[in-house]
């Protein structure tokens, strides 16, 4: 009776030391890994200052599409502006910059000054498309497929490593 | 006396119904993680994020879009993380059973623990 007793309590316990050891590994904060190869929605953005909208489905005409989230009022935003120029230096990715819960004339000097990258240029007044693309900060940056499919998703200021990836990325 | 009536059945026809939608929205964003906050929900905080979900969680709910469809929208767009109450899948059956397994596994224990040794008679 007492070695059944031992082997109900070295169960109980080498569950707990399984499920204590592996969750060591685990992140706690969110992550995009979920959302690569997943389609981004089909939605009207408005363009930039402009009564008129461009549907994500165009995307695909094009090889590759990256879509930016930025403010003039974001920091961060200012120091990824240079690595967005370098992008849009690449023949085969189409930059649409959505500018978010911004001024106008902000916005405008913002890329009058530091030049403007976006092939197109978009806006969302109130932030709440950007849910649609699964945005929770700014910048943020997806690089999608002419399927419209998610291939990478940085969230954060791009950095000349990730301009090195997402040339990788449309070389293939 | 028909118009009075009909105004008041129409009023509280009215305010019962946005009673259900405010009810709705705050039980689905109490379980809404705020992606941008330290272990605090939708509901609780006050961050750009929050603001922007609890918007969009009302919108929702005004297109008469049901609880399971606004959360599997949300976790399309963010994962299962937003989600607080994780949903049930291939991944997650651990977590949903191991605590009744555990429970059970303690039953087994505890009935071998009491149980009283057998008293052997002296022949």
């Amino acid at each position: 009776m007492r070695k059944i007793n031992y082997i109900i309590i070295s169960i109980l316990f080498s569950f707990l030391f399984i499920i204590l050891y592996s969750s060591l590994d685990n992140e706690r904060i969110y992550n995009t890994k979920d959302l690569i190869g997943k389609k981004i929605s089909q939605v009207e953005i408005n363009l930039f200052q402009s009564n008129e909208t461009i549907n994500t489905e165009e995307f695909i005409n094009n090889e590759f599409t990256i879509l930016n989230f930025w403010a003039s009022w974001c920091a961060p935003c200012r120091k990824e502006h240079p690595n967005l120029v370098r992008l849009s230096k690449i023949k085969n990715i189409k930059l649409v910059g959505v500018n978010i819960k911004d001024n106008v004339e902000s916005a405008k000097s913002f890329l009058k000054e530091n030049g403007n990258p976006f092939d197109i240029l978009a806006e969302d007044k109130n932030g709440k498309n950007s849910v649609n693309f699964g945005v929770y900060g700014i910048p943020e940056t997806i690089l999608i497929d002419s399927e419209l499919k998610i291939l990478k998703k940085y969230i954060g200021p791009l950095n000349i490593k990730d301009v090195n990836e997402i040339r990788k990325l449309v070389k293939k | 006396m028909k118009t009075i009536i009909n105004i008041l059945l129409l009023f509280f026809f009215i305010t019962s119904e946005s009673h259900a939608n405010e009810n709705l929205n705050n039980k689905i964003l109490k379980n809404l993680r705020c992606l941008v906050c330290q272990g605090q929900t939708v509901q609780d905080s006050n961050s750009e994020f929050a603001l922007i979900i609890k918007s969009v969680v009302k919108d929702k709910i005004k297109e008469g879009n049901n609880e399971k469809e606004i959360y599997q929208f949300l976790s399309e767009k963010f994962g299962d993380w937003i989600l607080l109450n994780p949903p049930f899948k291939k991944n997650s059956y651990l977590l949903w059973f191991l605590p009744y397994l555990l429970f059970i596994l303690g039953i087994i224990l505890l009935f071998f623990l009491l149980k009283k040794p057998k008293i052997r008679s002296k022949e």
